[in-house]
């Protein structure tokens, strides 16, 4: 069995792997960093598809629609292969009717989860240029009201980071402890088969 | 939020070229018209000033100064936005050089007195607060002729409605950056047909998650892929309409 996943979760998928004892599962994942450009998702996972066909009985990919606006599942329906539930990261890690009700309460809300508090620095204020060119960032960030960190793990530094986060980008902050969520039980259920 | 978006990119983009060596003054028209797209394009908003008031200097006329350099200039760094060349901080540098040009011309356009293309309701709907591209959209129509009322972020259809029977539009033009928003466009369309008002303005809408298929399939007139193609796609489509008008009458 295989599960291509997400670079941004793959910690957490292996996590989940790992505590389950499910050494028949392989994890591949396709780079993080694609999170922040959707439009590449889906055609990366097309090309990694057809690159491991016929190897494992069955697969299984570890995204959400991750912002490809359907073009991830005409692919994976092409394959016959399933993805996590959802629109994106943060709503199979905090439930998906939990962040849509979070994100009617306040749209103007940023999101982080564990890995992009950790790369928030390169992610979005280097990749952005703020370091070079911090004049954009009202240009950019101005309309959000608050940072919501959905923390999988009870990692204080990585809180800390995200909390920094929050100060740069000069928001209300809120810390919201999700676990893995809903990725363990789709993860279960395509082991169950 | 920036899932759904494309801003990043992986590779450091080289650092904007100086341009202390080009004496801006010393350039033919058509060189400093040139000169002013590359500065354009590197976000150099003093040299955009510079060269802007140089083409006055010269005579040239505002509208010309405007759509030559500098709207021919975004449309240039649109171009390679779309094509994944320039990404979101370079775009947002050369909007704001190019702002500063349209700050010397708008009074300059408005003393003239032409007719203005049109008028744009352009807002980003309900539950979306990303408004990058649609503030580059409303430059970008502004430099096309049109009056732009801007309605902000996070608009019901409430405050859509409002804006048409007040403003009465040419255009109204919606904007959605996530997947999980983009569906309200729908719904003040929808909004509009049952109002019988569907008809009296043109609908165009955009942003990074949408698509033509999606256009079409919300009712829409037009689904605009960039600022440059909104502003082209906005142009064509008022005058096409005032010519079936003219040719029903």
């Amino acid at each position: 069995m295989l599960v291509l996943a997400c670079g941004a979760i793959a910690r957490e998928v292996l996590a989940v792997i790992e505590l389950n004892g499910w050494t028949h599962v392989t994890v591949r994942c396709l780079p993080g960093k694609l999170h922040s450009t959707p439009a590449k998702i889906a055609p990366a996972v097309d090309a990694k598809l057809r690159e491991l066909e016929g190897k494992y009985e069955r697969v299984f990919v570890a995204y959400a629609d991750c912002g490809t606006a359907g073009e991830l599942d005409k692919v994976l329906d092409a394959h016959g292969v399933e993805r996590l539930a959802g629109a994106h990261c943060y709503g199979f890690f905090a439930g998906n009717d939990a962040w849509l009700a979070m994100h009617d309460d306040e749209p103007a809300t940023f999101y982080l989860t564990d890995f992009l508090a950790r790369h928030f620095d390169s992610l979005v204020v280097k990749s952005l240029k703020l370091d070079l060119h911090p004049e954009l960032k009202p240009q950019i960030f101005g309309n959000y009201k608050r940072l919501v960190y959905l923390a999988q793990t009870d990692d204080p530094a990585l809180a800390e980071r995200a909390r920094k986060a929050a100060d740069y980008l000069g928001v209300a902050f809120e810390q919201r402890r999700t676990g893995y969520g809903e990725l363990l039980p789709s993860l279960q259920r395509f082991v169950d088969g | 939020m920036f899932h759904d978006t494309a801003l990043f990119h992986d590779a450091e983009q080289p650092e904007a070229m100086s341009t202390d060596e080009v004496d801006l003054e010393a350039l033919p028209d058509d060189e400093l018209v040139a000169q002013m797209h590359d500065d354009l394009y590197d976000g150099l908003a003093a040299e955009i000033l510079e060269g802007t008031n140089i083409l006055l200097e010269r005579n040239w006329g505002a509208d010309k100064v405007l759509n030559e350099a500098l709207v021919e200039g975004m449309r240039i760094v649109g171009i390679d936005f779309r094509d994944g060349i320039l990404f979101v901080p370079e775009v947002l540098l050369a909007a704001n050089a190019m702002k500063g040009g349209m700050a010397i011309l708008r009074p300059l356009l408005a003393e003239t007195g032409a007719e203005r293309m049109g008028t744009v309701v352009i807002g980003t709907v309900k539950g979306d607060i990303h408004d990058i591209g649609k503030n580059l959209v409303g430059m970008m129509l502004e430099g096309a002729g049109f009056e732009v009322v801007d309605l902000g972020i996070n608009n019901p259809v409430e405050a859509y409605l409002e804006a048409l029977e007040e403003h009465k539009p040419d255009i109204l033009g919606m904007s959605a950056l996530l997947t999980t928003t983009m569906p309200y466009m729908k719904v003040v369309i929808q909004a509009l047909e049952e109002k019988g008002i569907r008809d009296d303005q043109i609908v165009l809408v955009g942003g990074a998650p949408l698509n033509e298929e999606f256009g079409k399939a919300v009712g829409a007139d037009a689904y605009c892929r960039d600022a440059a193609v909104a502003a082209e796609t906005a142009q064509a489509l008022v005058l096409a309409r005032r010519a079936a008008a003219a040719t029903a009458s």
